[in-house]
């Protein structure tokens, strides 16, 4: 297998090499900046990165089609950026072409003293709320953008909350107060504004309705607000307001350190589970050029399907339920409670284990752990034909489902969505077929495809991915490869114990990595997995600290919630529970 | 005297019964739901739960009377009123064995049509009064299905009508001696049923107050005991349209060995818990979807059963 991950890591980096060559032949000016994780990363200015990424979308074949990532990087106290451009705030977009299977990072530098930069929301129409996001937490401004208003932060904060300078703690900060004048202010501040958020009150010949979706309703998953401008009950327009479920979590990486931060994760797609902990893990691992033994590979293949049965079950159960069906999630959380049983028994937590470690997992399988799960698998053999009458074959729910919220294929990549809404339009891209980590390349599953890009195939493809799931599942209890469940590296962390009350080296390293963290070699990496709702990563950069500089999270259901309007329009009300119910979201993996 | 203690035993009786079997039935509903979704449902108060009703009554009753300040008071008040009274009113007409019913009334089915007809103000009136966008489009929802399915209410009912030659829900009991008419009118039993689900929203006819679309539809404002009637409103109106069904297509009381009394209530019991069944079955329809199954398909398949029922009465 060793061979196999070293032929096609190879391969990519020669595939990477290429595209850059054929930028350099269009734009000589770029500068390239070597990355750990292979992913080509170019430096453009402010004035061509409109022109460069235009051009990798368009102009060159095969394209990049999907703005797959938009952050910055606040650099203004990073101590190692040798051969860098100067820089005190840097514009990173991350692209991804289908066809080439392959990213590309474009880096923009700009100055402290001029934060502008020209919005690239007419290109990918998915930047908008990138670049919302980008504004709110470091001050920078997007020129032309189309809604120049805050996304994530309230429109009365002050401060720019991802910059160096902006506290981390509360403590760090002035005891809170609330007077009433600036209480008022901020009752001000919510009051409705259709003109702010792009509708209008009245049509030709009607006045719009406007309702208030959220951010407390029994439908929307969360704290997630809609603001619907209704004719009737149809809907002419919709609007998603998204941040009320913000709480630091890029933040806390730069606060925590590297494996103290992992619990954290867990919690962004709280379903997820360990599966989050997955590319965070990846990411520091090849930073640190730590490689991990097949049995780890496995045994997070292994948990990683186990959390994304999890998470489908329960999307399964409230699409159902959100079309007004009762007893689905009460059937599926029986059996959902018996994957926690055995999650428990395996990692000892249950739905946030934070069980991956730097290096490994935190123990190796406990005796006879593959019985309940033998056991899980044979019941949902049977279940799931019985799920799939109850639910997807009632002639009511396929009333409901069908023909509503679609998209194509093109619309889709347009606005970055991946993941079961991806290939619910029949689109065959799946990260780990096509760009396999983790072992993925060993286990013979199959890939569950929609045809419509309607709700009803994004339900289809979710639950026939459980079946798949469990196929991986069951392979994985078959040919569990023997091996260390931590790998022999010092910046393994916590080390393996075995050996720290024996020699001084190693309860020295122990000490320190269980105390300050372990300081991972300075370098950039990110790798994307398939995680249960798209595509998710977190984009690392290590100064050579115990703590990281700057830990970006991508997150799969950021882009799947702009997309809301676009599917919503012309609609009818109960159509848009149907649509939210399908996306599969959950507010922490939207809002970080 | 004797008779005027036996009318007001009936009459308190029945009224007592009617309610304390609808807000038993919330309990019913819980527990049944309970045990066909792989979960107990309220086992806690007293045995099997049975307690709950107290426990959720004396909470309920408890609870501040509050009508939002933005609402139109006095509606406000009355609409759950009319929800409850006119019930109520309805089961007033149903003939449970001889002897036994408030009124025997020769127009009875034509009461009991009347008053189903009149529950629709409650809705509208509770949506209009709260000053609320979701009550608001419950409301619509409301008034628009519960016209529709008016219609065919009243439609499924002329052939049981044509058969048994009378509106005397008692004569109507007799006429069934020989054979029920769930038989020679099978249909219309079905659009009944459909139909009185529909009258009494819900699942999956719960449209009004469909809970993942509109938080809470028309009752989204109400609270304590108005919400409270609603609630029990709802509930006397599942037995109401179940009772209906026993008197016209089931033989009502008719049946051998066991009381005439234990008969109906029997009958009654399977179809209130075939109507919990469908709860727990069916997902909800969309508001246009429901329109148009209503017009398209019900009120062609009963004006159908009544030519039929016509000409076969005829010859």
């Amino acid at each position: 297998m060793t061979a196999t991950t070293l032929a096609s890591s190879r391969g990519s980096s020669a595939r990477a090499a290429g595209v850059v060559a054929d930028l350099l032949k269009v734009f000589p000016d770029l500068q390239v900046q070597n990355t750990i994780d292979d992913m080509p990363t170019v430096w453009a200015t402010r004035e061509s990165v409109r022109q460069v990424l235009a051009c990798l979308k368009r102009g060159l074949s095969p394209g990049y089609s999907m703005l797959y990532d938009l952050t910055a990087i606040d650099e203004r106290v990073r101590a190692n950026r040798r051969g860098q451009p100067a820089s005190d705030f840097t514009v990173v977009y991350q692209l991804l072409s289908f066809e080439r299977n392959g990213f590309i990072r474009i880096k923009v530098p700009l100055r402290d003293n001029d934060l502008h930069i020209e919005t690239i929301s007419d290109i990918w129409p998915n930047a908008n709320w990138y670049e919302r996001e980008c504004r709110d937490m470091f001050g920078i401004c997007f020129d032309n953008h189309p809604t120049p208003y805050p996304l994530i932060m309230p429109a009365t904060w002050h401060g720019h909350p991802l910059r160096k300078e902006h506290p981390a703690r509360a403590t760090e900060m002035e005891p809170f107060s609330l007077p009433d004048e600036i209480q008022d202010q901020e009752q001000e501040a919510l009051r409705f504004d259709p003109a702010k958020w792009g509708m209008t009150r009245h049509g030709d010949s009607t006045d719009f309705m406007f309702l208030n979706l959220g951010p407390n309703h029994p439908s929307v998953h969360g704290v997630f607000r809609v603001a619907l401008q209704l004719d009737g009950e149809e809907i002419v327009d919709a609007v998603p307001d998204i941040g009320y479920h913000h709480r630091g979590a890029e933040k806390m990486g730069e606060r925590q350190a590297w494996h103290s931060y992992m619990p954290y994760t867990d919690r962004v797609d709280y379903l997820g589970g360990v599966m989050n902990n997955l590319p965070y893990v990846m990411a520091i691992e090849k930073m640190a050029g730590i490689e991990v033994s097949d049995r780890v590979k496995t045994i997070r293949v292994m948990l990683s399907e186990c959390f994304r049965i999890q998470s489908h079950f329960l999307f399964f159960g409230t699409f159902a339920q959100d079309v007004g069906q009762m007893s689905p999630i009460f059937y599926i959380f029986t059996d959902r409670e018996m994957m926690f049983n055995i999650i428990e028994t395996i990692t000892g937590g249950r739905m946030h284990p934070s069980w991956f470690r730097i290096g490994g997992v935190a123990q190796d399988l406990p005796r006879g752990w593959d019985i309940k799960l033998r056991e899980f698998i044979k019941r949902m053999r049977k279940n799931m034909p019985h799920y799939r009458s109850m639910v997807l074959n009632n002639r009511i729910l396929k009333q409901r489902t069908v023909g509503v919220g679609v998209y194509d294929t093109a619309t889709a990549i347009e606005w970055g969505v991946t993941g079961g809404g991806l290939r619910a339009t029949g689109f065959n891209w799946d990260m780990r077929k096509q760009i396999p980590y983790s072992g993925y390349q060993n286990f013979d599953f199959d890939i569950p495809l929609g045809i419509n890009g309607d709700a009803y195939d994004r339900a289809l493809v979710r639950f026939e991915e459980i079946i798949q799931s469990l196929r991986i599942i069951e392979q994985c209890l078959d040919h569990m490869p023997e091996g260390p469940y931590k790998a022999d590296h010092p910046l393994t962390t916590p080390p393996p114990k075995e050996r720290t009350m024996r020699d001084i080296e190693t309860l020295i390293h122990h000490f320190v990595h269980e105390s300050w963290g372990p300081a991972i070699p300075a370098g950039e990496a990110c790798t994307p997995i398939e995680a249960t709702k798209g595509l998710n990563s977190y984009y690392l950069v290590s100064d050579g600290n115990t703590t990281s500089y700057r830990t970006r999270i991508r997150t799969p259901s950021f882009a799947h919630l702009q997309m809301i309007p676009e599917m919503c329009r012309g609609m009818m009300v109960a159509d848009v529970i149907a649509i939210i119910a399908s996306i599969d979201f959950v507010m922490a993996d939207v809002d970080r | 005297m004797s008779s005027i203690t036996a009318n007001i035993l009936n009459v308190v009786g029945i009224l007592v019964f009617v309610v304390a079997s609808a807000a038993m039935l919330t309990w019913v509903e819980r527990r049944m739901l309970g045990i066909w979704q792989e979960r107990y449902g309220p086992n806690r108060v007293g045995p099997f739960g049975i307690l709950q009703v107290a426990a959720d009554m004396i909470k309920l009753l408890m609870k501040e009377d509050w009508v939002p300040p933005f609402a139109d008071r006095f509606v406000f008040v009355v609409a759950p009123t009319i929800a409850m009274f006119v019930v109520v009113a309805a089961y007033a007409v149903i003939p449970m064995a001889p002897g036994i019913g408030v009124i025997d009334l020769n127009i009875g089915l034509l009461f009991f049509l009347a008053m189903t007809s009149l529950s629709a103000y409650s809705v509208m009136f509770g949506a209009y009064a709260s000053d609320n966008k979701y009550a608001l489009l419950g409301g619509l929802r409301a008034a628009a299905q519960m016209l529709s399915y008016e219609v065919f209410l009243g439609l499924s009912l002329m052939g049981v009508v044509m058969l048994a030659g009378t509106f005397n829900l008692r004569e109507i009991v007799l006429a069934q001696q020989e054979q029920w008419f769930v038989i020679p009118q099978f249909l219309a039993m079905l659009l009944f049923f459909i139909a009185g689900i529909a009258e009494s929203h819900r699942t999956p006819f719960d449209l009004p107050e469909a809970e993942h679309e509109l938080t809470a539809g028309f009752h989204t404002e109400y609270s304590g005991m108005k919400f409270g009637m609603f609630f029990i409103g709802e509930y006397v109106s599942v037995l109401l349209t179940a009772s209906m069904m026993v008197v016209l297509f089931f033989g009502g009381w008719l049946g051998p060995v066991l009381p005439p009394l234990v008969w109906f209530l029997l009958k009654t019991s399977i179809l209130v818990l075939l109507m919990i069944l469908i709860r727990g079955a069916l997902p909800r329809p969309r508001y246009d979807q429901l329109m148009a199954f209503g017009w398209k398909v019900m009120l062609p398949l009963a004006m159908i059963n009544l030519v039929v029922t016509g000409v076969l009465v005829l010859v």
